[in-house]
């Protein structure tokens, strides 16, 4: 999983400074985003998935210390001077949030946010690009798009919002689409139609796109790979059938377990909580909560290493794999 | 569903009316939203009633209507033979030592200024409770799963999955007969949910209390619940054993709602037939005439605009209303 990917994150750090210390959200990630391909990026709160993805499209808070390398076909982004972010962002990568309505602008009618959209990365007229924001509307399954176009956020439901939004993400046509925990603030049957939306665009425009969420089920339905993140690290990675078929890291096992599913008498919670990022461990972050823990896994972090078709970072995984121990 | 002789609280017909005041210009107009309409079922000794539904189904409105935490427009709430809509304010605190809630948020629903212990034994204080309360705080947090030191420290001291055991803890200081759960766990990261749930099956067992467990996550419901009604639009549209409802559904919006939740498998997944309903919920402020689902509902006729479907036996222990079954 190398050379060709669109996005190419490595060893990724984040690090915030607070009144309390320094807190480690991200401590070295390397992701691989293969051109028109879902990745899912998975972990709970406070994990770092988010915020390793708000660091590579440039919009973390200065109080963030910002290191590694963060490649977009070729060009990096970390360091980049803030005109030529300024320029890949919105056009080449965008990005799709959890609440549409703080997205949009209240005052302004949706088409017209569009059309501001398309005119800041392309030269084009009014007129035309007026046209193409209702054709964009109509792409993301909004009915009539020409009267909706001329309507203002207020009068969208929570479903048709998150469609807008994802309406001018895609404008310029992005390689990359990030989508942060785009339909975990809406209903189930509304959630569907919008993972519909988004494999619509993968697969019309061949958009690679990452997902982050903490649904496992969202993961199953849309993801072609999978980053199981952990601490502020990724501790597995792998296609989607691998990582749920055998899953190989601890973490990724338990969190698997700890979904009821048909026929289970008791649910297996993991024990204890994740740590406290302004002193994270210094060996494998999931140590403190792991049933296979040895002396060593609080000393030294195991490397992601390849196994017959997944990355785990556990001195464990063989035995995982070959079910000598669960 | 008729009154049986081991039903703990049967609810009868209860609606609730929200008034709306809007000023449109000069002329104030009143609307009304029917959040729950004409809404029946019991709940037995020691069991569980799953209340599953999208936001704006009135799941919630439903459970704070049972506590009479809000007063219902009309209906009766009757727990152990006495209904509590006629109770005097007085009547109504001794029953109140006997039903409890547990709220969504464990942040917003303890006092940041009182140490866990004083808030768990609020309840006892407040109902006038003689005895050690610190031993009974003790034994409350025993139950579970904290420490018996724990109570003298703060809320921000512990995790969103502690605080919401202080929570539990806090409901049980009465030996309660019924617990409103709205939303439990909604708010926890998987593996922590997985525990609290257990923690609630195990109460169960020891204590033998009965639940409502307000979700709108469908499998978390299939684990815990014994009964399961599913609400749409402030209406029960099917109701009955879990088993029934979750393998044969017979109400087209259930069968809708169980087919939008993902699963953590991929190759299901990526195999089933999905039902994708088109648009979202209607606002409850204008409901559709007679069924309310008939708006997004595939096998909507005439007759279902113009004839409300009342509920029908189905099966042993199952009721739906809809003109068309599945």
């Amino acid at each position: 999983m190398m050379s060709n990917s669109v996005l190419q994150i490595r060893d990724l750090r984040v690090t915030f400074n607070t009144q309390l210390g320094e807190l480690k959200a991200v401590r070295g990630i390397d992701v691989d985003v293969e051109p028109g391909q879902i990745l899912g990026v998975v972990g709970e709160s406070g994990s770092g998935k988010s915020v390793s993805f708000l660091a590579a499209m440039g919009l973390l808070p200065k109080s963030a210390t910002i290191s590694g390398s963060v490649k977009l076909d070729g060009e990096e982004l970390i360091g980049a001077k803030r005109k030529a972010i300024r320029s890949v962002r919105g056009k080449s990568l965008a990005m799709v949030f959890q609440d549409p309505l703080s997205a949009l602008n209240p005052v302004h009618r949706v088409g017209d946010q569009i059309v501001e959209m398309i005119q800041s990365h392309q030269d084009i007229n009014t007129h035309d690009a007026e046209k193409k924001a209702v054709e964009l509307l109509e792409i993301v399954g909004i009915p009539q798009p020409d009267e909706r176009a001329r309507q203002y956020p207020h009068e969208f439901s929570g479903g048709m919002r998150q469609r807008v939004v994802i309406a001018m993400a895609i404008a310029n046509n992005p390689k990359v689409l990030i989508a942060d925990e785009p339909t975990t603030a809406l209903d189930v049957t509304v959630q569907a139609q919008i993972l519909e939306v988004i494999q619509r665009v993968q697969q019309t425009f061949g958009t690679a796109v990452v997902l982050i969420t903490h649904d496992l089920g969202v993961i199953a339905r849309v993801a072609d790979s999978v980053n199981v993140m952990y601490a502020g690290r990724n501790v597995e990675s792998g296609s989607v059938q691998s990582i749920f078929d055998h899953p190989s890291h601890p973490y990724t096992r338990g969190l698997l377990s700890s979904l009821p599913h048909e026929g289970i008498e008791r649910l297996q919670p993991i024990a204890g909580f994740p740590p406290n990022m302004l002193a994270p461990p210094s060996g494998c972050g999931f140590a403190p909560r792991c049933q296979h823990a040895t002396e060593s896994c609080n000393v030294s972090l195991p490397p992601l290493t390849p196994y017959d078709d997944l990355f785990t970072s556990c001195i464990c995984a063989d035995e995982l794999r070959i079910g000598r121990v669960s | 569903m008729n009154s049986q002789t081991d039903a703990l609280l049967s609810v009868r017909n209860l609606v609730k009316n929200f008034e709306l005041r809007a000023s449109s210009g000069i002329r104030k107009t009143k609307r009304i939203v029917q959040a729950v309409a004409e809404v029946s079922f019991d709940v037995k000794v020691g069991q569980t009633l799953g209340l599953v539904g999208e936001s704006g189904s009135g799941k919630t409105t439903v459970g704070r209507s049972i506590l009479q935490l809000i007063q219902p427009t009309s209906g009766e709430v009757i727990f152990e033979g006495q209904d509590l809509t006629k109770m005097s304010f007085e009547q109504l605190r001794e029953v109140r030592k006997q039903m409890q809630i547990v709220f969504q948020d464990p942040f917003a629903s303890l006092d940041p200024k009182m140490t866990v212990g004083s808030s768990i034994s609020e309840p006892l204080v407040v109902q006038g409770v003689s005895g050690n309360h610190e031993e009974k705080v003790a034994e409350l947090l025993d139950l579970v799963g904290l420490a018996s030191d724990h109570a003298k420290r703060f809320p921000h001291e512990f995790s969103g999955g502690q605080r919401q055991r202080v929570g539990i803890a806090r409901a049980l200081a009465l030996d309660q007969k019924l617990i409103v759960l709205d939303e439990p766990v909604s708010a926890l990261d998987v593996s922590i949910q997985a525990g609290v749930v257990n923690l609630f099956a195990d109460l169960q067992k020891r204590l033998g209390m009965s639940y409502i467990f307000i979700a709108h996550d469908l499998s978390v419901v299939r684990h815990i619940a014994d009964q399961v009604a599913v609400m749409y639009l402030g209406k029960i549209v099917e109701i009955g054993d879990k088993d029934a409802v979750y393998r044969n559904p017979t109400h087209p919006y259930t069968k809708a709602l169980l087919s939008a939740v993902p699963l953590p498998d991929p190759k299901v997944e990526r195999s089933r037939h999905r039902i994708m309903l088109e648009g979202d919920v209607p606002s409850p402020v204008n409901p559709p005439t007679g069924c309310r689902f008939r708006t997004r509902c595939w096998k909507a006729t005439d007759l279902c605009a113009s004839e409300e479907p009342q509920l029908v036996v189905r099966s042993a222990g199952q009721q739906s209303a809809c003109h068309f079954p599945e």
